[in-house]
């Protein structure tokens, strides 16, 4: 335990003191406000063209603005988690201190372990942005707390998920730029693999679609904490985890 | 300390190390020694553990690098040609990492950066970012981290690549004051840093062992016994024919070389046949046939024409089977 966190306090020291953390959090920032900002905006005329036109529709600040949020959130996240992930070893392998974590008295489950902590934290960085966003709501209006717990959650998940991926992938290679943009095709296939259903409901339409890591995004934002989501989740981080730390493995038998 | 038989690491197209054996006793300073390509980093990586054997096996501090791996770890410091250093961190906290890294105690980790980092000099850098070091500074702080869990054994692949004349002292000194704590095994494919700090020496090249030995049994390798050096100074009758051939006259005498003199003086290379010192004898013809003798020394063969020798690259002539050779020149 105290190994995992060992590895992934430097992992966090390195994202904050070079500017990868400050960018993406100005990009998320950027975003995560403009999306904000229009989704809200939209709610509001919404509202008021409900109100002049004398029959009031049913307005809902959880349905209309948090859960559509929340799959946005998750698209931008889509994005800038193969800039989280793309260095953690890629970078060490670059670099050379690879040599120096191997040969330290460290398990390989420890070093993955921990690197892919200091990214989801790093993620969860992103997010804490959120709060500032959503505080707007809660000052203006009245939205159910639960749904957005549980929205956070699953953005949380579905990032952890794609970290964990991520992380494989950067055991990969010693280039960056190369395992962001393998990172950003993984990310964008488990995207689109839902938009499958439209071609019919076939059982491969059916398992394609459970595999794609958006289709289970949507209960979360509804406030819905669903066991086969979770379990979706869960078992996709442990097999990136897992592949993750085969290929440490492997380098060790390769190099 | 370190035992290593009939180590062999094979890759699909060639072999890098093939089935090489020694051992290195506790507190020795040995000096891994071969060309580029020998082999060396290769077998240091898999004393490391950093990679299996594909044959063979090792054991540092009593533990196999395959079985015990774990154990290996603990007992060792690396550092690898490119200290493994995190340009983004300052000194000490690159340290205070490395430190809990090697498992040492919460409570001594602030205690022993501060050690190691007196110890290598770069107490004062301690708050600078590793990107702005030099890198004779980059190499100090790379045997700080190997050498902060006080470990047995010391394994430092290529330590002086790199420096500047100073900086390679100043590393070597380093060096050689840690040889009493730690066991210690450096490579290097520069002869006089093995002269310099070493006391055994293992010798490989394409792979294969060549020669282990003590640097002083390896120096007096080689068919000649001994060579010296003989100046006289030109002043009086001298001539630089004359005194060739009444050096070449005497009994014992292999073999004598001009070598490039100073105006003032000549200097010549006088081989014996093996087993004769004919060190007085040069003095004193000398002397009998009134010239001054400058200066008489001998020069034991360099290590150097050792290495070359052993490892194939040059062949050095036979001063026995060809005497006549310099009687020719």
């Amino acid at each position: 335990m105290r190994n995992i966190w060992t590895i992934c306090r430097r992992e966090l020291y390195s994202y904050f003191v070079s500017p990868i953390a400050w960018v993406l959090l100005a990009i998320f920032a950027f975003l995560s406000g403009v999306f904000t900002y229009i989704i809200s905006a939209s709610f509001a005329r919404a509202s008021l063209e409900s109100q002049m036109s004398g029959q009031s529709m049913p307005m809902n600040l959880n349905e209309q603005v948090i859960a559509p949020l929340f799959s946005n959130i998750a698209v931008i996240g889509l994005f800038l988690i193969p800039l989280i992930s793309m260095r953690l070893f890629a970078e060490e392998k670059r670099q050379g201190t690879i040599e120096l974590l191997i040969t330290s008295p460290l398990h390989d489950l420890e070093i993955v372990m921990g690197k892919w902590l200091s990214a989801v934290l790093m993620y969860g960085a992103l997010l804490v942005i959120l709060l500032v966003d959503f505080s707007f709501l809660f000052i203006y209006g009245n939205p159910d707390w639960k749904p957005v717990v549980s929205g956070f959650i699953g953005v949380l998940l579905q990032g952890a998920c794609l970290l964990a991926f991520g992380t494989f992938i950067s055991t990969l290679t010693r280039n960056q730029i190369v395992a962001a943009a393998i990172g950003f095709g993984l990310a964008l296939v488990l995207w689109i693999l839902n938009w499958t259903t439209s071609f019919g409901n076939t059982p491969v339409i059916q398992v394609l679609n459970y595999l794609s890591i958006v289709s289970h995004m949507d209960s979360f934002s509804r406030g819905v904490i669903d066991t086969k989501d979770l379990i979706y989740y869960v078992s996709m981080i442990f097999l990136g985890l897992f592949l993750t730390a085969r290929s440490l493995e492997s380098l060790r038998w390769r190099a | 300390m370190i035992q290593v038989q009939g180590l062999s690491k094979k890759y699909a197209r060639h072999v890098a190390v093939n089935n090489i054996s020694f051992s290195v006793e506790k507190g020795d300073i040995v000096g891994f020694l071969g060309p580029n390509g020998a082999g060396k980093t290769t077998t240091m990586r898999i004393l490391t553990c950093f990679m299996p054997p594909t044959e063979g096996t090792a054991t540092v501090a009593g533990f196999d690098v395959f079985e015990e791996s774990f154990e290996v770890k603990k007992h060792i410091g690396y550092l690898p040609e490119a200290p493994p250093l995190y340009p983004e961190m300052t000194v000490s906290d690159y340290l205070n990492f490395v430190a809990r890294l090697k498992n040492v105690p919460s409570n001594e980790i602030k205690s022993r950066t501060q050690q190691v980092m007196e110890r290598c000099a770069v107490a004062d850098e301690a708050g600078r970012l590793i990107s702005k070091l030099s890198k004779g500074y980059r190499q100090r702080v790379g045997l700080a981290q190997a050498i902060i869990h006080n470990p047995d054994v010391l394994v430092l692949d290529e330590p002086t690549s790199g420096l500047d004349p100073k900086q390679i002292n100043e590393t070597r000194e380093l060096i050689k004051s840690l040889a009493g704590e730690h066991t210690i095994i450096l490579s290097t494919h520069i002869l006089p840093e093995v002269e310099a700090v070493c006391e055994k020496v293992i010798i490989i090249n394409k792979g294969k062992l060549v020669a282990t030995d003590s640097v002083e049994n390896l120096k007096n390798r080689g068919g000649v016994a001994g060579a010296i050096q003989v100046q006289v100074d030109t002043a009086g009758d001298a001539d630089g024919f004359a005194v060739h051939q009444r050096l070449e006259q005497i009994p014992g005498v292999s073999k004598v070389v001009d070598r490039p003199s100073p105006a003032d003086r000549f200097i010549f290379e006088v081989e014996s046949l093996q087993g004769r010192n004919t060190r007085s004898d040069v003095a004193r013809a000398i002397v009998h046939a009134g010239w001054n003798l400058l200066e008489l020394k001998s020069t034991s063969l360099t290590l150097e024409e050792v290495f070359l020798e052993l490892t194939g690259s040059h062949s050095q002539p036979e001063p026995v089977e060809a005497p006549a050779e310099g009687a020719v020149q």
